[in-house]
């Protein structure tokens, strides 16, 4: 598991990380959330080693990084971003480098090697040089450089950008299979993916951690969380000012045939069950009724917007 | 010790990967041979001595091939990424910076090693002092190390190989010529002669010249290894303060 108190990173003038602290438990994947440049790489490359905190500190398995820092580097699986690996070597070769500076050697270091190879599904370009082989494979590489030592914690930066919707897909199903018994942390700017492999997701803007939860708790910090949607089998004049009069409702976008309803803040009453109630007495046709879930876009957007807007200003 | 081990085996198998070790193997004895043959005038001299026709000029010829050994040994790793792979192994700075070292001086001393030649065509000819070649190699790998360790400081500092190239040359050429006599001569003629033995001691060259006379002195050796102490350490200070 992974322990972050109070990490900073200043370089020179630009404070790059701000008093990030966290934890990540076994068996969470932990997404990590934020714009380009918010400082998601640089706390990552902090908990590796790669880079020394200013300020705080964090521990790995126990392992304080900055008083047994080569302890806390053999707990982790990294990949970095881009996934960098030597240009010249074989995919074989250099899983069998990075497993030698794991420590392994002779059967056992070719077993770990032929198990990585296996597990990224890398039989068909083992023998070639990583520097030809396309970003897909290149990043499979990293990527089993990161996992063959089986470590109990894995660190990614980005580890499906740029990759196309298959690769993406095997990445993630390669991820999620190694849930169970690792601690996992993932960084990202697509929101999808948090979905589709987090189990709680950290958002990171400016270098502060501004939001920390679980996907469905992220949601519900958005305006469309618990709104109702109503999609009418033509545009009815009138539907938007009779739903926005209900005494749970906030406001409502009419967009066409289909109008979304946002709860009303102080009442607290049951949107869904008025909005229905409505709709049978004025029998409107229509095609669906639904509760939404939230958007974490919007929740991003809204935790992170800011900083872009001064960087503009 | 292990993970040095592990990072030189790699470091070297890369030079290798690349036809640049092999043109610069090529372009280092083909230099030697014409300088110990033709601008020495090996054979015309008919004296069965490598100090003054072959040892002499390797000051010279590692002026320009050394930094192009090294430069490559850190600036690319930043250039391509792979320090952030190599640095977040459970491995410590100094043993990545000794493995890298290693594999750059091996790579070298092969390249010294591939100049025997020479030895067989003196030892044919005549009957040269064998202690003076065996000193004469040692001062050469000694001085191959110490053109490296700079080379490997500069290297650090950028990400770019021919920065780390012309930086290095600049301060092997400075080192170099500090002792030089032609260069002693005119900072003899004004400046103090304890500021001038002072400096000069800083160069390579004197030390060089006892070695390849065959003379063992410790203080040479000792110079060698503290110039070498030295480099490393600063590249270690260097590339904790770029963490």
């Amino acid at each position: 598991m992974i322990e972050v108190k109070d990490i900073s990173k200043r370089f020179g003038a630009i404070q790059a990380v701000d008093n990030v602290s966290f934890t990540a438990e076994q068996g969470e994947i932990l997404g990590f959330l934020g714009p380009n440049g918010a400082g998601k790489s640089t706390t990552m490359r902090m908990i590796t080693g790669f880079l020394a905190p200013s300020s705080g500190t964090a521990s790995v398995c126990g392992h304080d990084i900055l008083t047994a820092p080569v302890a806390a580097k053999r707990q982790i699986g990294y990949l970095p971003e881009n996934a960098p690996a030597y240009a010249e070597m074989t995919a074989t070769s250099f899983l069998q480098f990075a497993g030698e500076l794991r420590g392994f050697g002779g059967a056992e270091l070719n077993g770990k090697v032929e198990a990585a190879i296996e597990r990224c599904r890398l039989e068909k370009v083992r023998n070639q040089s990583v520097g030809t082989l396309s970003k897909g494979y290149k990043q499979r590489v990293c990527f089993a450089q990161a996992v063959l030592h089986d470590p109990p914690v894995l660190i990614m930066d980005e580890p499906t950008d740029g990759l196309d919707p298959n690769q993406k897909h095997i990445v993630r199903t390669m991820i999620k299979d190694m849930a169970e018994k690792k601690t996992i942390i993932i960084s990202t700017h697509i929101l999808e993916e948090v979905d589709a492999v987090c189990s709680r997701a950290i958002i990171i803007s400016d270098g502060r951690l501004v939001a920390n939860g679980t996907p469905e708790e992220l949601r519900s910090a958005s305006r469309t969380h618990g709104a109702v949607e109503v999609v009418f089998k033509e545009p009815v004049a009138g539907a938007a000012g009779a739903l926005r009069a209900l005494s749970s409702a906030d406001d409502v976008d009419e967009a066409g045939a289909k109008c979304t309803v946002y709860k009303g803040g102080q009442d607290g009453g049951d949107l869904f069950a008025d909005v229905a109630k409505l709709l049978r007495e004025k029998s409107w046709p229509m095609i669906s009724l639904r509760t939404l879930d939230g958007r974490l876009d919007e929740v991003f957007q809204n935790l992170t917007i800011g900083d872009d807007l001064s960087r503009v200003g | 010790m292990n993970a040095s081990i592990t990072i030189a085996k790699r470091e070297l198998k890369s030079y290798f990967e690349s036809p640049v070790a092999y043109v610069f193997l090529v372009v280092f004895l083909m230099l030697t041979g014409f300088l110990t043959f033709y601008v020495s005038s090996y054979y015309e001299v008919r004296q069965a001595d490598l100090s003054r026709s072959f040892f002499i000029w390797h000051p010279w010829v590692y002026l320009l091939l050394v930094p192009a050994a090294s430069m490559r040994l850190w600036a690319e790793e930043r250039r391509a990424g792979t320090i952030e792979l190599l640095l977040t192994m459970p491995v410590t700075m100094l043993q990545a910076i000794v493995g890298k070292f290693l594999a750059a001086w091996v790579f070298l001393l092969i390249a010294l090693a591939l100049t025997f030649p020479v030895v067989c065509t003196t030892a044919y000819l005549g009957a040269p002092d064998v202690g003076a070649i065996i000193g004469g190699y040692l001062g050469s790998a000694l001085l191959a190390g110490t053109y490296l360790s700079v080379g490997m400081l500069t290297s650090a500092t950028t990400r770019n190989q021919v920065i780390s190239f012309v930086l290095s040359l600049v301060i092997c050429l400075l080192l170099l010529m500090a002792g030089w006599p032609p260069v002693t001569e005119i900072f003899a003629k004004w400046a103090p002669d304890w500021l001038v033995r002072c400096v000069a001691s800083f160069s390579f060259m004197p030390h060089f010249d006892s070695l390849q006379r065959g003379v063992l002195d410790l203080r040479d050796l000792a110079y060698y290894v503290s110039v070498m102490a030295f480099m490393l350490f600063g590249t270690h200070l260097i590339l904790e303060n770029r963490k």
